[in-house]
């Protein structure tokens, strides 16, 4: 029973909180390139750059978070989330919208967003250092211990506070999404142009508005699970190297353009990870008289400090196998 | 005053001009249909009409208002609609979601709109919660036009509505277009099938490499002997 709750702790609960954090960054990406055509590698810095909003705001006023009884970042995310989709807008208009006007090929505003990568990672550097930053200034992690009522199980399941509030944000914004999406004039509007996009412009849709949005979307996500991530781990101002291949990895495993399969592919390569770098061992250890062969103490598919393999894998296999990904998407 | 006039019209992709001087016009509850030989740059005029490729000299007007170079949206906003030939619609989108987004820049209650248009079009009335894409070609074009109704355009521009569409489907598109007609918005389409076409204009244009050689009303040019012989096929 014990290690069951292992299992739970180290897959099920590890799984789903990456998994979210991967599928709002991969969500971004799919709706940044159904729209605009193009793969928008500067998006995990977005994300960093969100968490160093939120951890700015919580410096700034520290003692919110203990006053509600909810992690400060939290608290500041709603602002933290306006400010990155802000620089989202203002990125694009800056540094994207002028090589659209000019209808340059897709390649060149990709390597314009590496540039801008660059380029946030330096801003970023300089204002933060490159030390890594607890995000919890003036509170610290709340960490819940259920406790199993079985006689077996003796260890209790751990959740912590950032995990409970990525997993249900997940759920709202997913529902969101949804409706947004499907019920509403500039999401249906967002689906025409993905759809369409000189169609969208004859039919008199407005097309600046409707990027502005998918800027306001994605930046918005990427403030979320920036936040959340470095709330459950730490802020590290490199935070976008780790992030940038799981993401990219869920976007075509879900399939480009797909929002849908951007979340399945994010908790594919979320839980992918979790699970290749699960002990086995501690799972297999009641049944070791029964094997055949002398169980070692750690049993892994791939080290801990190796798991960045996990997602670049993947993506080769769905890259050979399944170009479309998933959910049949665009080929990137 | 005519609904739609343009004079002397040049224009082309980069440099290079396919509209050597084309003069229209047409009067509001008028079908134009334009035909000519391939390359003579019919499809390329109603591109210039609706802002997609550069009028380098010349001017169009609607209502008497000059609209060269206008942006497609604002055209829009000015009651004029354009249906593309090909990729006319938004596959992944339900019927009635295209012809929402017809009327996107509509901010008043467009309900009798979507009713009217499933009136001219029954057969779309069924499928209003079916993907567009999963739809027959004849349906694809009836979608297409429908989203461009639902602004209530004086003036609508069709390229080649029934191009790819079996006789039976082209003859039914042709019969809705003068429904269409009758209910008060001007036409103005580019035709392969120039007989059948010419027959329920009011107004013909005859192209050839980028200016008028025939101008005429779609009865007298099918009886042009000059005109069937080198168009309509004898």
């Amino acid at each position: 029973m014990n290690e069951f709750v292992f299992f739970i702790n180290n897959v099920v609960i590890s799984g789903l909180t990456i998994g979210s954090i991967y599928a709002l960054g991969a969500v971004g990406i799919t709706l940044i390139f159904s729209i605009l055509r193009f793969a928008h590698f500067a998006h995990a810095d977005l994300m960093t750059l969100g968490a160093f909003f939120a951890f700015f705001l919580t410096a700034m006023f520290p003692a919110v978070g203990p006053a509600l009884g909810l992690p400060t970042a939290f608290v500041m995310l709603p602002l933290a989330m306006a400010l990155t989709a802000l620089a989202a807008v203002y990125i694009d208009k800056g540094f994207y919208k002028p090589l659209r006007r000019h209808g340059v090929k897709p390649i060149v505003i990709v390597m314009a967003s590496l540039g801008v990568t660059l380029m946030l990672q330096g801003l970023i550097r300089m204002f933060m250092g490159t030390s890594s930053r607890n995000m919890y200034i003036d509170d610290r992690k709340g960490i819940h211990r259920i406790e199993l009522p079985f006689d077996l199980a003796n260890r209790p399941i751990v959740l912590t506070d950032p995990q409970i509030i990525i997993i249900v944000l997940l759920v709202i914004i997913v529902i969101a999404l949804h409706l947004f999406l499907t019920r509403t004039r500039l999401g249906k509007a967002m689906r025409a142009m993905s759809d369409n996009p000189d169609l969208a412009r004859v039919s008199g849709i407005n097309t600046d508005t409707v990027v502005k949005v998918t800027w306001i979307i994605a930046g918005s996500l990427a403030a979320i699970a920036g936040t959340m991530l470095s709330l459950d781990v730490s802020l590290k101002p490199d935070l976008s190297f780790h992030l940038l291949l799981p993401i990219f990895a869920a976007a075509i495993v879900g399939g480009v353009g797909h929002p849908y399969g951007a979340l399945a592919g994010g908790f594919v390569i979320g839980f992918a990870e979790t699970l290749s770098v699960f002990n086995w061992a501690v799972l297999l250890r009641p049944w070791r008289d029964f094997l055949w062969f002398d169980l070692p103490p750690t049993l892994a598919f791939v080290p801990t400090e190796y798991k960045i393999t996990v997602p670049f894998f993947i993506l080769l296999a769905i890259l050979v196998w399944r170009p479309t990904g998933l959910f049949k998407g665009k080929v990137l | 005053m005519a609904l739609f006039e343009a004079t002397n019209v040049h224009g082309g992709y980069g440099g290079m001009n396919i509209l050597n001087g084309v003069d229209m016009s047409l009067e509001a509850d008028e079908i134009g249909v334009i035909v000519g030989p391939n390359g003579a740059g019919k499809s390329t005029m109603l591109k210039a009409i609706f802002g997609l490729l550069h009028v380098n000299e010349g001017e169009i007007r609607l209502r008497g208002e000059s609209i060269t170079n206008a942006d497609p949206v604002a055209l829009v906003k000015h009651k004029m609609a354009f249906v593309p030939q090909e990729k006319n619609i938004f596959p992944t989108l339900t019927v009635e979601e295209n012809l929402e987004m017809g009327a996107f820049i509509r901010k008043d209650d467009f309900q009798h709109m979507l009713d009217k248009v499933y009136s001219f079009f029954p057969p779309l009335a069924d499928k209003r919660h079916q993907p567009a894409g999963e739809l027959s070609g004849g349906q694809r074009q009836m979608v297409a036009m429908g989203r461009a109704l639902m602004i209530e355009p004086s003036l609508i521009l069709l390229d080649e509505p029934t191009a790819g569409l079996s006789p039976l489907y082209m003859s039914e598109i042709f019969e809705r277009i003068i429904t269409i007609n009758k209910a008060g918005v001007g036409v103005l389409m580019v035709e392969q099938h120039a007989k059948q076409a010419l027959k329920i204009a009011h107004k013909g244009f005859v192209l050839v490499a980028g200016q008028n050689r025939f101008t005429d009303t779609g009865e007298n040019l099918i009886n042009n002997p000059e005109v069937a012989k080198a168009f309509l096929g004898g």
